[in-house]
This record gives C-alpha cells, structure tokens and sequence, in this order.
C-alpha cells in the first residue's frame, strides 16, 4: 500500500469515528445514539486494519460493533418509557462541558505531541492470531485466567441484581 | 515453557473456595443454607494459615509476569485475614437476605481473590485484571440490598465513577506502556531513563495516580466514597473500605516504588500534594457527619491521607510504615463497622446520635468502637501509634517535616470527632436502655479486632518484622 492511500484512508476513519463519536452525544434520539455508536466503532476497527492489528480489528467488530451495540439496543426497547424521540436528552451543562473537554484535549494534545516515541517497531508478525493464542496460554496464562473469571463473576453478578426480586415468602 | 504451579496455591485455593461456593449454593437445598459464612470464614482462615508457608519464598514466574515475594504475601494474608473477619461479620445480615445467600458468600471469595491477584502481579496486564475481578465484584456486593434504593443508587454511583477511573487508569498504563515498550514493571527500571523523561510519561503518571487515587479514595478522587459506604450493605462496606484501600496501596508501592525509583522526584512531588490535601479535607469534612458510615468514610479519606506518607518518604522504611498501618487499619475498621453492622441489626440506625448510652445497653461494643477510632486517631498505646509513628518517623527522615506536621495536627483535629462518637456512647443518656444483643459471630470479630489492636499497640514486633520483610523486597534506600 503506498503512503498516500495509506495517509487518505487514516483520515477518512479518523473523520468517520469523530463525527459518528460527536453524533452519539449530540442526538436526540436514542435509536440514533446507538447506531452512530456502531459507525463509531466500525471506524476504530478500520485504523487497526491500518495498524496491522488485523486481529484487535476483527475483534473490534464482532464485539463492539455487533454484540455491544445489540445490547445496547436490546436495553433501549426494554427500558424505554415515552417518546423515543427525546429520548437522549443533554442537561443544561453543555458549555462547561465543552470548555472543560477542550482544555483536556489541548492539554492531552500538547504532552503526548511533544513526546519522542522513539523507533516503531518492525513490520508486525505474519500469524498474529496464532501468537496471540500461544501467549494468552505461556506468558499470559494468569491475566487469561483471571479475565475467565471476572467473566464468571460478570455473569453472576448480572443475575444477582437484575433478577427480579420475588415478592413470595 | 515450565511454570512452577505450586507457587500459586493460594490463587487457585482461594478461586476453587469460590467456585466451589458458587456450586455448593446451587446443590444445597434453599432453607439449608445456613452455615455458608462459617463455611467461608473457614476456608480463607484455612488458606491464611497455608500462605505463612510462602514466608521468606522470593521468585517470580514467567519472566516477572507474576511475583511470588514478601511483599505480596503479607498483602495476600492481609486480604484473606480481612476476608475472614467480612465473612463472619457478614452473617446476620445474610440471615436476612431472601435469596441469593451463597452467591454473596462466594462473591466475597472472588473479591479477595482479585486482591490476591493484583497484588501477586508482575505486570500491568495482571495488575489490570486483579483490579478490575475486585472492582466488578464490589459493585454487585454494594448493589447487594435488593430493593433498597439507597443501595442501589450508591451502585450505580460506583459503577459509572468506578468505570471511568478505570478507563482513566487504562489510559495511563497505554501511555507508559508506549513509553517504556514492556508491560512487566521490574523492566520499567531499565527502560525509563532518568534523564529523558517524556511529557507523554508525566501525563501517563498522572492518569495513574488519579485512577488508584480513586481506588484508596485519595482528596480529590473521593467523591464516591460517603455515598457508597453508607449506602451498600455494611459488612460490604468493611471490606471495600480496607480491602480496596490495601490492595490499591500495594499496587501504588509495585508500580512505582518497583518499577520507577529513579524518577523518584517527579511522583513523590505528586504525592506529597494527594496526601496533605486527603488529610486535611478528610479531617475537616468528617467532623460534621451524623451517619457513622459516612464519619467513617471522610475518616477513611483522611486515613489515606496518612498512609500516603509512606509513598511520599519514597524509602523502605515508608513502605514497611504502609504495610504495617494498612495491616492495623484492616482490624481498627472491620472493629469500628462491626459495631455499626451489630446496632443496625439490632436498631435498624447508623446514626451516631441514635449511638447514645451504647455503654449501658451492650459494653462490649462501645468498648470496641472506643479502641478502634483511638487507634484511628493514633492514641497510645493502641495499635495506631506504632503506624503512624513508623510513618511520620519515615518522612521526617526524608526532611519532609511539614507533612510529618500537617498529620500531627489533622491527627489531633481526628481526635474531636472520634471522641465526639465516645462522648454519646459513654455519656449519653440513651432513648430506649433496653440491652443489646448481637449474635456470637459478631462478638468473634468484635474480640479480635480489640484484641489485635490493643496487642499489636503494645508488642508491634511480630508485625514490623512481617511489614520489613514485605518492605526489603524493594531495593531502595
């Protein structure tokens, strides 16, 4: 891929995940908020691709773009009460909030524009998958573990608060 | 690739405990669920007694993913000592729970085995998930009292701050990690120079610092901490406010006493400033409070404040001043929320004026609740002396007076408000004299937590021996 394309094709994502970002507040309906949502993460998986993190990409959409975003619609058709067209509102806080995300953004801007990275890397690996899963069980074997079981904990959890409380006994 | 696996008995024996809890609820009939806290105190006592084994064990699996070291252990035990006292403390107010009695059990199990984890961890990714296995787990045990409101809110309230503080901390670990190119933190001693530091670097810190900040409740991360302390169930309140604390603290002295001594003056800068502002806000904020758990919570943020100290002096003898003052803190606050878990059992009331005449109507709490905030405001001869005498004689050695100062006195403002709470207890004249009960396993932690507290302030030296191996781990001055 020459530079050029490769230069055109980061702005484009760029642009599509800022505006789909800025639309998920800015809407007023929560319908909208939750598709722009999925344009927002379909934009992020596109500069992975960029990054040749071809894996984080895919899995960037399958989980954000398709099962998070369907539970987020699930959650909008089962609690919504009301008109769904003012159904995300904002509060009357919007302009202190500008000022106080601007001065974050320039001063996040300034430090990490400032920084030597240093080298990048080679070109990544071929197999990303296939390293990724012998790491997971060698190097990584105690984080993957551990994340099986917040993952057990999470779905308790879940059934523990949102099970409906019995009004028997 | 070989991994030693015995190293980590305590992480599998704790994960098995709990998910052999989680089954054991679902086989045993409804209304035989009864001795599941004993079950459970039972279990992690079990499993304290085998960690005294790792005493004096130091190595490290997989490159220094996981460490297996002093330092860890005495954390470890902290946690499962801690755990024990919740578990039995827990069980009059499970009694009360209409369902779910064994799943709260081992909910609590997987709480003290995130802090387990995320003080054994080598690396940032572990780290991480330890951190994130405790924080998920607290908000389903704060959200805990189906149907209360105040419970429910005070969820939410530590879901959505407690997701962002995380999402703050992630942010940070990305930026030192493309700083330093390695997620395992004794590498970060080679990789970051002391001379060339990054503004990428400074800001990462910062994030890091504001997201454990949020963790032990440092002024000004504190925000959460009133609402959720008062409103989630009190035995999960004890724990939150040790177990959470400990654990973040441990992380604090891994990440930055371990991995970036030699920056040393930029986070001590940081550090100094958290501290002397928790002490101050935490003191003057706590002494209107009417609610026990939230006096104890603004007492809480000001006791953070204290430890900090021991990340300020930067040295071993500040952390060996951290371990042993979290270890004291762990009994002189499961003492001080037992007694609240023991009236509102009984009365149905947190507040501290409904605390009037307690000396009369059951001695044995008021004493508790006594030796508890005497040792919070570092009285001698309790235990809370020796600590903050170790950690304010780590930071004068430091020539850092002034904090040593702004601790001296914020300690004698503390003293108002704890004995505000003694005056009602002992000079009160009490609405309703008639005694107190509360069940035997209450009376367990309430003896304990009098007992170690009174003891350790006599006769420190078991503990500093324990808190100077845990300290000698790191190789500072």
């Amino acid at each position: 891929m020459s530079d050029a394309v490769f230069t055109v094709a980061f702005y484009v994502f760029s642009a599509v995940t800022v505006l789909a970002a800025l639309g998920v507040v800015l809407k007023k309906n929560l319908v909208h908020s939750a598709l722009l949502l999925i344009l927002a993460f379909v934009g992020v998986a596109g500069i992975y691709v960029l990054l040749q993190a071809d894996f984080i990409a895919a899995v960037q959409i399958l989980v954000y773009a398709g099962a998070v975003a369907i539970l987020v619609a699930f959650g909008v058709m089962l609690t919504k009460r009301g008109d769904i067209r003012e159904s995300n509102l904002a509060n009357r806080q919007k302009w202190p909030a500008l000022f106080v995300v601007a001065g974050v953004f320039a001063v996040i801007y300034a430090l990490l524009g400032q920084t030597n990275w240093g080298p990048l890397a080679a070109a990544g690996p071929e197999d990303s998958v296939g390293i990724l899963a012998t790491l997971m069980l060698t190097d990584f074997v105690v984080p993957f573990e551990t994340a099986a079981i917040l993952l057990t904990v999470a779905m308790l959890g879940a059934i523990v608060i949102a099970k409906e409380v019995k009004n028997s006994k | 690739m070989n991994i030693d696996y015995s190293l980590l008995t305590i992480e599998m024996l704790t994960a098995g405990l709990a998910l052999g809890l989680l089954v054991l609820s679902l086989v045993v009939p409804g209304d035989q669920r009864k001795g599941f806290g004993y079950l459970t105190a039972a279990g992690l006592a079990i499993i304290f007694a085998i960690s005294f084994a790792f005493n004096g064990v130091n190595k490290e699996i997989i490159g220094g993913m996981y460490l297996i070291d002093d330092f860890g252990n005495f954390f470890k035990q902290l946690a499962l000592v801690a755990g024990v006292l919740v578990a039995l403390a827990s069980i009059p107010y499970v009694e009360k729970l209409e369902s779910y009695r064994g799943e709260y059990y081992s909910l609590l199990v997987f709480a003290t085995l995130g802090m387990v984890v995320m003080v054994g961890a080598g690396d940032l990714i572990s780290l991480y998930l330890g951190l994130e296995l405790m924080t998920i787990t607290f908000f389903v045990l704060t959200a805990f009292k189906r149907g209360d409101s105040k419970s429910a809110e005070a969820g939410i309230k530590y879901v959505l701050l407690g997701a962002m503080s995380s999402a703050i901390l992630l942010y940070g670990l990305s930026m030192l990690y493309g700083v330093a190119k390695t997620t395992v933190i004794s590498e970060l001693v080679s990789t970051i120079q002391a001379g060339q530091i990054s503004p990428a670097l400074i800001l990462g810190l910062m994030f890091l610092v504001g997201g454990f900040g949020f963790k032990i409740s440092a002024v000004p991360f504190h925000m959460w901490s009133p609402d959720v302390y008062e409103g989630a169930p009190t035995p999960v309140t004890s724990y939150l406010a040790v177990g959470s604390k400990a654990a973040a603290f441990a992380a604090f002295v891994r990440i930055f006493m371990g991995g970036m001594p030699q920056i040393q003056e930029i986070w001590i800068a940081l550090f100094a400033g958290l501290s002397a502002l928790s002490m101050i806000i935490g003191n003057l904020i706590a002494i209107p409070q009417t609610n026990i758990k939230r006096m104890l919570a603004f007492s809480g943020v000001a006791q953070a404040g204290y430890i900090l100290t021991g990340m300020v002096a930067g040295t071993n003898a500040g952390i060996k001043g951290l371990a042993f003052y979290l270890m004291i803190y762990v009994f002189a606050t499961i003492g001080a929320f037992t007694v609240a878990i023991g009236f509102s059992n009984a009365t149905g009331s947190d507040e501290i004026k409904d605390m009037a005449g307690l000396s009369q109507r059951n001695p044995l709490m008021a004493a508790v609740m006594l030796v508890c905030l005497l040792s919070m405001a570092g009285i001698p001869p309790l235990a809370g002396f020796a600590g903050k005498l170790f950690l304010f004689s780590a930071i004068v050695a430091q020539g850092k007076l002034w904090l040593a100062l702004v601790g001296l006195i914020m300690s004698m403002v503390s003293v108002y408000y704890y004995l505000s709470v003694a005056k009602s207890m002992y000079m009160g004249e009490a609405a309703d004299p008639s005694p107190i009960e509360i069940p035997g396993s209450l009376k367990l932690v309430l003896i304990v937590s009098m007992v170690v507290t009174i003891f350790l302030g006599i006769y420190p030296a078991p503990l500093t021996g324990l808190a100077e191996a845990a300290a000698s781990v790191f190789a500072l001055k």
